[in-house]
């Protein structure tokens, strides 16, 4: 028993779990696979962007500006597949590209320029936004060929393609993190930058790495929600930065940096998603699900660092 | 009894992976130097921590004139006439030399500081400690150190404390300093404060203590008056053994030359020229502050340099990070290991394998069962005490996080490994350990440069000594011709002997 509680991400489990268990008895209509696979598709555009965010506070940074590359990366796929009939696979590559650029941008901003991670990528996020805004002139982009909408609106075995999207990019992203070389010093670089540069590790690096692996995460989320709306927005994705943060958080991602996991951020996105799904089934009002939100933030992190107080 | 001050009775005090106290009992008189002695690691500033508040005991309490008290910080210590000056001075280097004294108990006018009554109180204070030169109104962070220090000491006369708790006072000092901080106990002593005195510098407590309290791995081995006792006798005492047995040096550098430093300048450094034989350790000895970390630092790749070149085996080599020295199988241990050497909320084994990954990776991937094997293997060669490979950096006592720093870069067969303090805070057995390593170390053929501040360890492990004194080298000295005087001479700053002559 006291073995399984020393497994970090547990605690965030069992929120996880009360919380289902909760709803499940209170409301007809949540334990049903279809409403379960809707939560699940409704975070996934969150969690495949946490997973990026996961890395960046690892390294003890932060960044903001993952919504506004969701943002400008969608706005970019739309304009090359509508108004100017590129083929489907060049126009999401120039998405992704895009999405990456501008994570290599905050990179080099942070390392370069010495900027602190938040106001780096806090100029990002407003550079972002407002270039989506530039390119559409602030009015929605549709349609889009059925092969591309397709993609975000498919399904395969009953599950929704992003949600496989989210799995796969998860898996992927897990191993990166535990069993490569690059993801042990993402872990050294946020558990002590001075000692892990006298270790050889080449800190600058490995931080634009980050950046830039967040920039393209946004950017696949960028795109798959593009091809699952049908449509391609300038505020497309606007202030997801902070649910992918919480997300993070809640996952047991420590912004002091050296600690977090993608299972933990998977779960930390799913409670959040939920909690809104359920709140929402028990018709409380949107203005009240924000308030439950920010207590599950409050409660899940104050709730792990007690279980961290017990463990010592 | 009646004039204790201060009496501990059986404190016991407990961190992750060590017993750092063992129930000491100590009682401190008014008016008397009472000096703690004992090697890095003996327990003197947790117990000088626990008594000034800022750590609890887990057991044990604390009397204060014969009533009990229990200290939740550093500043309820202080409001009980507490006060303690530690290594790491706290003055704000912004404030002027008035606000500094009398912080945090300013005398206000309708929540206004008056300046005029603050001056003229520190004036006083100033005058008392004889340092009336120094005007109210100067920016602490422009007086040297030395200064800073005494306007702590200030800042505790202002509290009017009871007991003055210094901790390593005079290790960043000069010869003349050292004496005006002297005179100043001396004077705290007349107006019955007790000073109690931390220091391993045994003439130091020959000159001002009046009593002396030996500590060794967490427990009070002896207690003496000072007029009372030898120098000897309190040396055998603080290690543990006869010292003959403490340093083990037997290795003889070679004649190769390995690396040759010359006109080597930094920000902290000038003109600095020696070269490293191989199998062979070179001192580095020096007053704090003297640049002998930064050079190291800039050597291996962390600070940048101006100007100057290094040879390695004749060969001209650049390194612009501590990747290239990596390379060139050149290895660092920092001078501290909390905050530059170990990666402490990762386990035992990543931090052996970090700067190794290169070496045992596959398509980018760590090679996990050879990584295994290297951290069981290198705990297992230098003994490292942990309960498992598995274990945080953090949990370890001092001792063996130095050695998991040792194994980082063991692990890669260095040619040339760079100790910075090795054996700062690590306990008397662990120190030993650490000497023999070494000693094994130049006999393999390993080239070793060793930053230490502490004399005995630079002359016992020493094949030649090299002085640094206000960024420059002042002097390389032979094996048979080095002493403690000698080094003391030329680590002097010349402004200093100067101005004594």
């Amino acid at each position: 028993m006291k073995r399984i509680f020393q497994i970090k991400e547990i605690g965030i489990l069992i929120i996880l779990l009360v919380l289902m268990g909760f709803l499940g008895i209170t409301t007809r209509s949540f334990l049903t696979s279809e409403n379960l696979l809707t939560a699940l598709l409704n975070i996934s555009f969150i969690a495949i962007m946490a997973f990026g965010e996961t890395m960046v506070i690892i390294t003890a940074g932060i960044d903001l500006s993952v919504g506004s590359i969701l943002g400008i990366s969608s706005v970019v796929i739309a304009l090359l597949l509508h108004d100017y009939h590129m083929a489907m696979v060049p126009a999401i590559l120039s998405g992704l590209l895009m999405g990456t650029t501008m994570g290599l941008v905050n990179g080099f901003l942070i390392t370069k320029l010495k900027l602190p991670p938040f106001i780096a990528t806090m100029g990002m996020l407003s550079i972002g936004r407002g270039l989506a805004y530039v390119l559409t002139g602030g009015w929605p982009i549709s349609p889009f060929p059925e092969t591309f909408t397709n993609i975000g609106q498919g399904k395969l075995f009953g599950i929704p393609n992003p949600v496989l999207f989210m799995i796969v990019l998860a898996i992927i992203a897990h191993i990166f993190l535990k069993y490569t070389v690059l993801g042990r010093r993402i872990y050294a670089v946020g558990g002590n930058l001075n000692a892990a540069r006298l270790s050889g590790v080449k800190v600058d690096k490995i931080l634009i790495l980050v950046y830039a692996i967040a920039g393209f995460l946004a950017g696949i989320s960028g795109f798959l929600m593009t091809a699952w709306l049908g449509v391609g927005q300038a505020n497309a994705g606007q202030g997801y930065e902070l649910d992918v943060i919480a997300a993070a958080v809640i996952g047991g991602t420590s912004l002091m940096g050296g600690e977090g996991t993608i299972l933990g951020t998977i779960l930390g996105a799913a409670i959040m998603g939920i909690l809104r799904n359920g709140l929402i089934l028990l018709g409380v009002s949107s203005f009240w699900q924000q308030v439950a939100i920010g207590l599950v933030i409050i409660f899940a992190i104050a709730f792990d660092r007690l279980r961290g107080g017990l463990r010592k | 009894m009646s004039d204790t001050v201060l009496e501990v009775k059986n404190i016991w005090k407990e961190f992750p992976g060590v017993i750092a106290l063992k129930g000491i009992n100590e009682t401190f008189l008014k008016g008397e130097v009472h000096a703690i002695v004992g090697e890095n690691g003996a327990g003197k500033s947790t117990l000088i921590k626990i008594i000034s508040g800022v750590f609890s005991p887990n057991k044990g309490d604390i009397f204060l004139k014969g009533k009990k008290v229990r200290f939740g910080s550093p500043i309820d210590a202080k409001s009980h006439g507490i006060v303690t000056i530690f290594q790491e001075l706290s003055v704000l280097p912004n404030l002027s030399v008035a606000e500094n004294i009398f912080i945090g108990q300013e005398k206000t006018n309708l929540g206004f500081l008056s300046y005029g009554d603050l001056y003229k109180r520190t004036k006083e204070i100033l005058e008392q400690l004889e340092i009336a030169d120094i005007s109210p109104s100067t920016i602490t962070g422009t007086l040297s150190v030395a200064y800073q220090q005494l306007i702590e000491i200030g800042r505790a006369v202002a509290t009017k404390a009871d007991v003055i708790i210094m901790d390593e006072p005079t290790s960043s000092l000069t010869e003349n300093e050292v004496k005006t901080l002297f005179k100043i106990i001396g004077k705290l002593k007349d107006n019955g404060v007790t000073v109690i005195y931390i220091s391993h510098k045994l003439d130091e407590i020959f000159q001002i203590a009046d009593r002396v309290t030996i500590m060794r791995d967490g427990e009070k081995v002896g207690i003496y008056n000072i007029d009372e006792v030898v120098e000897d006798r309190i040396i055998e005492l603080m290690v543990g053994r006869k010292l003959e047995n403490y340093y083990i040096k037997d290795s003889k550098p070679r004649n190769e030359v390995i690396l040759q430093v010359k006109g080597f300048n930094g920000e902290k450094f000038r003109n600095v020229s020696f070269d490293l034989r191989k199998g062979e350790i070179l001192g580095f000895s020096g007053l704090v502050g003297a640049g002998r970390t930064e050079l190291m630092m800039s050597l291996f790749g962390f600070l940048p340099y101006d100007k100057g070149e290094i040879y390695l085996k004749g060969k001209k080599i650049n390194i612009k990070s501590p990747l290239d020295a990596i390379n060139y199988n050149i290895g660092l241990v920092p001078e501290d290991r909390k905050l530059q050497g170990l990666i402490l909320i990762m386990t035992v084994r990543e931090n052996i394998t970090l700067p190794g990954l290169d070496r045992i990776k596959i398509a980018g991937f760590i090679k996990l069962a050879e990584e295994y094997r290297i951290a069981k293997q290198k705990v297992e060669e230098l003994s490292i005490k942990t309960p498992s490979i598995e274990q945080k950096a953090l949990n370890l006592s001092g001792g063996n996080q130095q050695k998991v720093v040792l194994a980082k870069w063991l692990n890669l067969r260095p040619e040339i490994l760079i100790l910075d303090e090795p054996t700062r805070g690590i306990d008397v057995g662990a120190k030993a350990e650490i000497y023999k390593l070494m000693n094994e170390m130049a006999k393999e053929g390993i080239s070793i440069i060793m930053v230490s501040s502490e004399l005995p360890e630079i002359l016992a492990m020493s094949d030649r000594v090299a002085v640094m004194a206000e960024g420059e080298l002042t002097a390389v000295l032979e094996r048979d011709e080095v002493s403690e005087e000698k080094i003391m001479h030329y680590a002097t700053p010349r402004s200093v002997l100067s101005k004594a002559s």
